[in-house]
């Protein structure tokens, strides 16, 4: 089963175009989702959550298509963490076991634990850092088979980071379980998605299996003239100097004798987005 | 079971896991029908993708390495001495293949070679 289907959706507002976009996560995986400030990252996940109604295209998630019910199966959490602003986490727990069916009092004081959390302090005295773990515990605490995270790393320390990223692994040891996570930090999302997709100025450049990129792609410095004397279809970007030029290139389309190292996701987005 | 996964080798993440395995296996280090742990927490161990460790696992069972019971797992297949022998004679191949390279390099010829494998023998 497919835990998120994109088909073809658009958006158009003032100023800025979305898609069409198409994005499939599979159920049991983790898809990253990069993109620059303002390449449509969180219109996508707004489209998806049902927070915006996108011109045309379809949506379904586990499954159905969104409704209220569904919401159940679903853990968000949103670069801003709204939360009523004078109430203590113990006043919020109240509000969420109302609003969740299968809300979980201890997995939600286990996480209160584990991110030392203060119980007797009102939200608005919490810390970007704090409130982005309140919300995350919130999302984990319900029993939900999809998380969808926009931009969850921003503001956090590495340590915490780290932490997040260990805890999305072990959320997906479950089949069932998937997870959208968006990210301007490549590198967190490089350590743990299953697939990745990059957005730029609204479209979608490539959704692909992460390690298949990562395979297929590779870092090539060399002279000019060997550059151009390339295929153009076999670079994916490229950054001339008057000392020499740098490529990310696709190794099954350049000769072997080439001297080619790895490259990571986030020069795969740099180069690639510079040339679209 | 020890298993080791360098992201700066440059070396497909599944190739990697897939040898390794593979490597286990011949040496005896894992034996016949031992249970290979689920995909899914290997990968989740290891933090990898599920996906790329299917293709190991794929890659491995379609070799004869292992076999699927449905809802139990993986296991190790039964030693194929045949599937060993391959193995081991593809091994001599490549190393006769560096042996020729390093042969044209100082200029020994094909009957230089097998006088020294001569001598050795003697």
């Amino acid at each position: 089963m497919n835990a998120i289907e994109i088909r073809n959706i658009a958006k158009k507002y003032k100023g800025f175009s979305l898609g069409p976009v198409s994005l499939t996560l599979p159920s049991g995986c983790i898809l990253g989702l990069i993109g620059e400030n303002g390449a449509g990252k969180t219109t996508t996940i707004k489209a998806l959550l049902g927070m915006n109604r996108p011109d045309s295209g379809e949506i379904s998630l586990l499954g159905q298509p969104l409704s209220a019910d569904l919401r159940n199966e679903i853990g968000v959490v949103l670069d801003e963490v709204g939360l009523p602003e004078n109430l203590h986490i113990r006043q919020i727990e109240k509000i969420m076991k109302y609003s969740f069916r299968n809300w979980q009092s201890d997995a939600f004081a286990e996480y209160i634990k584990k991110f030392n959390l203060p119980e007797n302090k009102r939200f608005k005295t919490f810390s970007k850092g704090m409130k982005m773990k309140l919300g995350l515990a919130i999302a984990l605490s319900h029993d939900a088979k999809l998380l969808v995270l926009d931009e969850p790393t921003a503001g956090l320390d590495p340590l915490v980071r780290e932490e997040l990223l260990d805890l999305l692994n072990d959320f997906t040891r479950d089949e069932g379980h998937a997870v959208l996570i968006s990210s301007h930090i490549v590198s967190d999302l490089e350590k743990v998605c299953d697939y990745i997709a990059f957005l730029h100025k609204g479209q979608l450049m490539l959704c692909e299996e992460k390690d298949r990129l990562l395979e297929q792609y590779g870092f090539l410095q060399t002279t000019e003239e060997n550059l151009n004397a390339l295929e153009p279809d076999a670079i994916k970007g490229r950054r001339v100097t008057q000392y020499g030029a740098e490529a990310i290139v696709d190794r099954t389309r350049v000769p072997q004798t080439f001297d080619i190292r790895p490259v990571t996701i986030e020069e795969l987005f740099v180069y690639m987005a510079k040339e679209g | 079971m020890n298993l080791f996964i360098d992201n700066k080798s440059g070396a497909p993440i599944y190739d990697q896991i897939y040898s390794q395995i593979k490597a286990l296996i011949i040496s005896g280090a894992l034996s016949e029908n031992d249970p290979l742990p689920s995909i899914r927490s290997l990968a989740k161990d290891l933090r990898i993708s599920v996906v790329t460790t299917k293709r190991a696992y794929d890659e491995l069972e379609r070799e004869g390495f292992l076999y699927t019971v449905p809802a139990k797992g993986c296991f190790v297949a039964p030693k194929n001495t045949e599937l060993l022998r391959e193995e081991h004679l593809k091994q001599i191949e490549n190393h006769l293949l560096e042996i020729r390279q390093l042969a044209a390099a100082c200029g020994m010829s094909k009957q230089d070679i097998i006088q020294m494998l001569d001598l050795l023998d003697s």
